[in-house]
């Protein structure tokens, strides 16, 4: 607990912008340094196969080292675009110094055996040329995901909170969690596409369940968790049987359900990939095994990217909605 | 408990309508009698009964101010838990105003020794807790404010609770009892965790709303001198199972002086009661 004085509530203390030290200031500039060697070495160099896109490559790196170029010594006055980019600049130097080994170990001097491991600019061609599909791809994979996850979330909560809440609700349920919950979701999957009537529907129930197991035991848990003299002073105060379960018990039990929600996401993308390869033959899922399946690995390296791109956000967005909810936690809890 | 509203609510007075807090006339109208007739109870600890109050009999006139001294765990806790209608008595009547206390109501409200309020909450709306649950919060928003001023939190209204000092969540779990207006006010040691100087001003302050709300009010404690600067009348306990073993009057008037020579000479003769040479 701490204590605070009088007029004096802790604040979250806008950082001062001091300009940096012109060490700090050149010593950034340092960054774009990889990106313009990887653009110079991407032209002259010459190549052992046959890249259609390694000039434009080359060009946008080029821009990019440019940009860093001349963005880099004057971010301090950039606001706050500037800051994350002067935050970054390390990590913007390492990987174009990344991009640069990839580049020569793979088009230039084929270090690595060619099919398994195209260059940069193969995958930019995969970008550039196969988007549509891919974006196709990332769309049917979001909504799949949205539903299944929407409905194993929901489902879950409320399940939950009856568990925690109602003893004969638990009598009931209890075994049934015990027994089959740990039965990992993709093993219904063979179940689920004969039961369902489409495959859609069918991997729709596999995310949702991957969501809901955890959803549900974390939320049960918080609920029965929560501390009995919480309820002792609602019930004094006079409050209701609904008034203890939704302004009570869940507020109590939210960081738990979000620990469900966090594993609930996490358990929901292996199924999706999973389901999208065997069954609904659309999303990034099936998008890889099909690039597998061309021997198309610029294809799939690119679906990997996405892919990465997808799940990373979305629990940026988990993370975000917690943030928002929990904010009362922030002064409690290391985050 | 919606049910025993109206009546509640048509014998509450508005602290809006009183006096400033200038005029420390005792307003005893609104407190309510309770009376505690042959009480015992006792828990199951593994199977064998644990007994804890025994054939305990007592009376709060309305708008008075008793409190409860005995060593830790004989029962005074549980004596509250049953007045306050959390848990039913084994074995005799709880009444207030002649109706028998059976469940919690909001007329009857325990201060606990830990503040227990609700983390997720800023202190505003701890406090308006029992009104949002009531449903009576649109039309007593104003009581919040009221009772935030009260016990010195108005510049802390919004702070959540783990931004507060012990001494400070004290006074907003005080608050959170107080804008319901209680007739009684059960208060279960509930300076007991705060250091001397808190507590010093905090007994004071209870004193203080005490005079200028008029609630009745049932205060458990084991420090005695808290008991005498606050209560009208000390009802000292025995060990587990708790009985009454005396009730002394303290005559002397508020706001009283610590070094007060009726309360020095009645401290000693208590200390004698539970025990131990003065
Ligand atoms: N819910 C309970 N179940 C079993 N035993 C209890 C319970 N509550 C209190 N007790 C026991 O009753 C006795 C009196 O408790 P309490 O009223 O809290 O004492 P205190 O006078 O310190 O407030 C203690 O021995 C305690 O262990
Ligand atoms: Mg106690």
């Amino acid at each position: 607990m701490t204590s605070v004085t009088a007029g004096s509530l802790p604040r979250a203390s806008a950082r001062p912008a001091a300009p940096p030290s012109p060490w700090v200031r050149w010593g950034t500039v340092l960054a774009a340094l990889p990106w313009l060697a990887l653009s110079v070495a991407t032209r002259r160099l010459p190549e052992t196969g046959d890249f259609p896109y390694s000039l434009v490559f080359a060009n946008g790196t080029g821009l990019l080292g440019l940009l860093l170029l001349t963005g880099l010594p004057v971010a301090h006055g950039l606001g706050r675009v500037g800051a994350r980019l002067r935050h970054w600049a390390p990590w913007i130097g390492v990987l174009g110094l990344a991009f640069l080994a990839w580049e020569l170990v793979t088009a230039k001097l084929e270090l690595l055996p060619m099919p398994f491991f195209p260059p940069p600019q193969a995958i930019l061609e995969v970008f550039l040329d196969d988007w549509a599909r891919l974006g196709h791809s990332t769309f049917n994979s979001l909504v799949l995901l949205a539903g299944g996850y929407a409905i194993g979330a929901a489902v879950g909560f409320v399940l939950g909170v009856a568990i925690g809440w109602s003893r004969a609700v638990g009598y009931w349920a209890h075994p049934i969690l015990r027994f089959v919950g740990p039965l990992p979701a993709t093993a219904w999957l063979p179940l689920a596409f004969f039961v369902f009537p489409s495959s859609w529907s069918a991997s729709t129930f596999l995310v949702a369940l991957a969501t809901g197991f955890p959803v549900t035991v974390l939320t049960w848990s918080g609920v029965a968790g929560v501390n009995k003299a919480y309820f002792d002073v609602a019930r004094t105060l006079g409050a209701s049987g609904t008034f203890l379960v939704l302004r009570v018990a869940v507020p109590a039990a939210l960081p738990h359900v979000f620990v469900g929600l966090f594993m609930g996401l996490g358990g929901s993308f292996a199924v999706l990939v999973v389901a999208e390869m065997l069954g609904v033959k659309a999303g990034l899922g099936w998008y890889l095994q099909w690039a597998q399946g061309w021997a198309a690995y610029a294809n799939m390296y690119a679906a990997l990217i996405v892919m990465a791109l997808m799940c990373s956000s979305l629990i940026s967005l988990l993370f975000r909605l917690r943030d928002r909810l929990l904010a009362w936690q922030k002064g409690l809890v290391q985050w | 408990m919606v049910a025993a509203l109206p009546r509640w609510a048509a014998l509450r007075r508005p602290l809006r309508a009183r006096p400033p807090a200038a005029d420390p006339a005792p307003e005893g109208a609104r407190g309510a009698e309770l009376s505690v007739e042959d009480v015992s109870h006792a828990f199951q600890i593994n199977g064998a009964p644990l007994p804890v109050l025994d054939r305990i009999s007592l009376s709060v006139a309305p708008g008075g101010f008793v409190a409860l001294l005995g060593p830790s765990g004989c029962g005074k806790s549980t004596l509250l838990r049953l007045a306050a209608g959390l848990e039913p008595a084994d074995d005799g009547r709880l009444v207030l105003d002649g109706e028998r206390i059976d469940r919690p109501d909001p007329s009857r409200l325990l201060v606990f020794q830990d503040p227990t309020l609700y983390p997720w909450r800023t202190v505003r709306g701890n406090v308006a807790v029992g009104l949002e649950a009531r449903g009576l919060l649109a039309q007593r928003r104003g009581r919040i404010d009221e009772a935030l001023g009260l016990v010195g939190l108005s510049a802390f209204a919004e702070a959540h609770p783990h931004q507060l000092s012990g001494g400070m969540q004290q006074r907003t779990a005080l608050a959170r009892a107080l804008v319901n207006d209680p007739r009684l006010l059960l208060l279960d040691e509930p300076l007991g965790k705060l250091d001397a100087l808190t507590r010093l001003a905090l007994q004071d302050e209870l004193v203080r709303l005490w005079r200028r709300s008029g609630f009745t009010a049932l205060l458990v404690t084991h420090d005695v001198e808290e008991a005498l600067v606050l209560a009208e009348r000390v009802v000292v306990l025995s060990d587990r199972p708790a009985r009454i073993r005396a009730e002394i009057r303290v005559e002397a008037p508020y706001p009283r002086r610590r070094d007060d020579p009726e309360l020095v000479r009645l401290r000693s003769h208590i200390l004698n009661i539970l025990g131990h040479a003065a």
